[in-house]
């Protein structure tokens, strides 16, 4: 039965919420609605056996919960209004909003066989909108999506940022509470496409923490973050389904995913990808990618999340790391540059050029970018000292690899990275 | 619902009055104001003089302390505001965002409460 509701909490649950949440206009009450319904289903599931149509019954369940708790709230607001008058002659008008909600029309109410709605894609991209609208800060459009899209219960995600359970209920709490005062919309937003970059922003955030966590003492990678990002990110493929940038983000993600058990060797540390099994790369997951990416482009709606994709297939499609065709790369980081001109990017860029033209080139695009302050931003990230240290020393620069090596080790935020660049330090000495 | 929208920008100067310059920006804000009324956005609203003019007082107690400026000296100054009514935060941020302003931040708050309301 646990497997069974867990289930319906990570499918049935979101779904559910956001029907619930557009049909009464108030997130706050579909998500109380929903836990209470999961609270009836652990109660009553035990002694009368779980219903054949779970979301049907949990739908059922929560759609009732809602209403009580709205029944709730006017008989005090109407033990406040009766007593009114006794303070002042003129009586308020009850809200009238919260009777509409009770009077509202609910022909399947009594109804326990209800299904799902059909066509309940509208509801649940608003919901996932409203999750990452621009006017909450990211660490809460992470949190809420995971939350309230994802099914994801507060303990699960405050395990997976290493946040104490009680720091991110208080972080749902407010956001819930912005939403609210600041009267942040349930809607499908005219400009469409720059609010879907905020859903993809988000999605590949989480995608990230997972792909290479940022936590000490954590695992460098979490499997469960990145298949959560992959899930989330398909089902946005299937809300905005005229939209090519979902479809190469997870192409993107699907690519990355594919080298996941050649990343780490036995006792921990990264393997780079030039050294990576490339045998025990994912099949399935790069034939997935091809296909996903492939339908992107013929949508022939460029993007920087579908030039990152075509990146990662060159990768992805190369039998051994000798056959990646580097010159290419270095031209496609070129197109994300115009695109998104981001120090990271520009970073990555000067590896492509490094690998297609000599470490010497690399290094100079590097130096370049220096003297015009553009890598300023980058100074504390320890991947371009790094990146720095490993065209020197391919340039049989011993020192200067050295001194950048040492700079990257100080600034690695997890002990694989660290280990890693302890590692090529060492190398230097031979 | 009802919000504040607060114009953060730098106090630059504005076109010398009496040029065409000047009544095309003022033609543009005029304009801006009637479409607010027209819809039925408007509730109030105000350009401010140059922070320059501004005094800060600060009472605690019985204590008062007036000061001669604006309560941040920052580079970007309030420069106005509008009270507008608006379906939710995504309307209020269309009806800023249509503002005939350039380099400008727009705080906006939602109104708790407004006795006149």
């Amino acid at each position: 039965m646990e497997e069974r509701l867990h289930r319906a909490m990570r499918d049935d649950c979101p779904r559910i919420l956001s029907v619930l949440a557009a049909r009464f206009g108030d997130l706050d009450l579909a998500d109380e609605a929903v836990q209470d319904a999961l609270v009836d289903a652990t109660r009553s599931w035990p002694t009368g056996g779980i219903p054949p149509n779970v979301g049907g019954w949990l739908m059922t369940t929560a759609r009732r919960r809602a209403l009580d708790r709205l029944r709730a709230a006017k008989r005090a607001q109407d033990r406040l209004d009766s007593s009114a008058h006794l303070l002042e002659e003129q009586r308020e008008a009850p809200d009238v909003r919260l009777t509409d909600m009770i009077h509202e029309p609910d022909h399947n109410d009594s109804d326990p066989s209800d299904s799902m709605p059909p066509g309940d894609e509208d509801e649940r991209l608003r919901l996932l909108l409203l999750c990452c609208h621009p006017a909450l800060n990211s660490e809460t459009q992470v949190a809420l999506t995971l939350r309230l899209v994802g099914g994801l219960t507060t303990a699960e995600i405050s395990a997976a940022f290493l946040v104490p359970e009680a720091t991110l209920a208080q972080r749902i709490v407010r956001a819930k509470n912005k939403i609210k005062t600041a009267g942040i919309p349930l809607s499908i937003p005219e400009q469409f496409t720059d609010r879907l970059e905020v859903v993809l922003a988000v999605l590949y955030l989480i995608f990230n923490e997972g792909y290479l966590s940022h936590d000490e003492g954590q695992d460098p990678i979490r499997p469960d973050l990145v298949d959560e990002s992959i899930r989330l990110t398909r089902l946005v493929c299937e809300l905005a389904d005229d939209e090519a940038e979902p479809l190469g983000l997870l192409a993107l993600e699907l690519f990355h995913r594919s080298r996941h058990a050649t990343r780490i060797d036995a006792l921990g540390d990264l393997v780079l990808l030039d050294e990576q099994d490339r045998t025990a790369w994912d099949g399935q997951d790069i034939k997935a990618a091809n296909k996903v990416l492939h339908q992107a482009m013929a949508m022939m709606q460029p993007g920087p999340y579908q030039v990152q994709a075509v990146i990662a297939a060159y990768h992805a499609n190369a039998v051994v790391a000798a056959d990646t065709d580097w010159p290419a790369i270095a031209a496609l980081y070129g197109q994300l540059v115009a695109m998104s001109a981001s120090p990271v990017v520009r970073l990555n860029q000067a590896v492509a050029i490094a690998m297609s033209d000599g470490p010497l080139a690399g290094l100079k695009m590097l130096d370049d970018m220096a003297e015009l302050d553009d890598l300023a931003e980058l100074d504390d990230y320890h991947l371009l000292w790094a990146t720095r240290g490993e065209l020197c020393r391919q340039a049989s620069r011993v020192e200067d690899a050295r001194q950048a090596f040492t700079r990257a080790l100080e600034l690695a935020p997890n002990g694989a990275e660290r280990r890693h660049l302890e590692r090529r330090l060492a190398t230097l000495d031979r | 619902m009802e919000y504040l929208i607060i114009n953060h920008s730098e106090e630059v100067e504005g076109p010398e009055p009496g040029t065409p310059e000047f009544g095309e920006m003022m033609g543009s804000w005029m304009a801006y104001n009637q479409m607010l009324i027209d819809n039925g956005h408007w509730i109030g609203g105000a350009s401010l003089t140059p922070s320059a003019a501004a005094t800060s007082v600060a009472k605690s107690g019985d204590s008062l302390k007036v000061t001669d400026g604006p309560f941040a000296e920052t580079k970007e100054q309030i420069g106005g505001y509008y009270v507008i009514k608006a379906e939710d935060l995504d309307e209020a941020i269309r009806l800023a965002q249509a503002m005939p302003a350039d380099d400008v931040v727009f705080e906006i708050r939602p109104i708790a409460f407004r006795p006149d309301a």
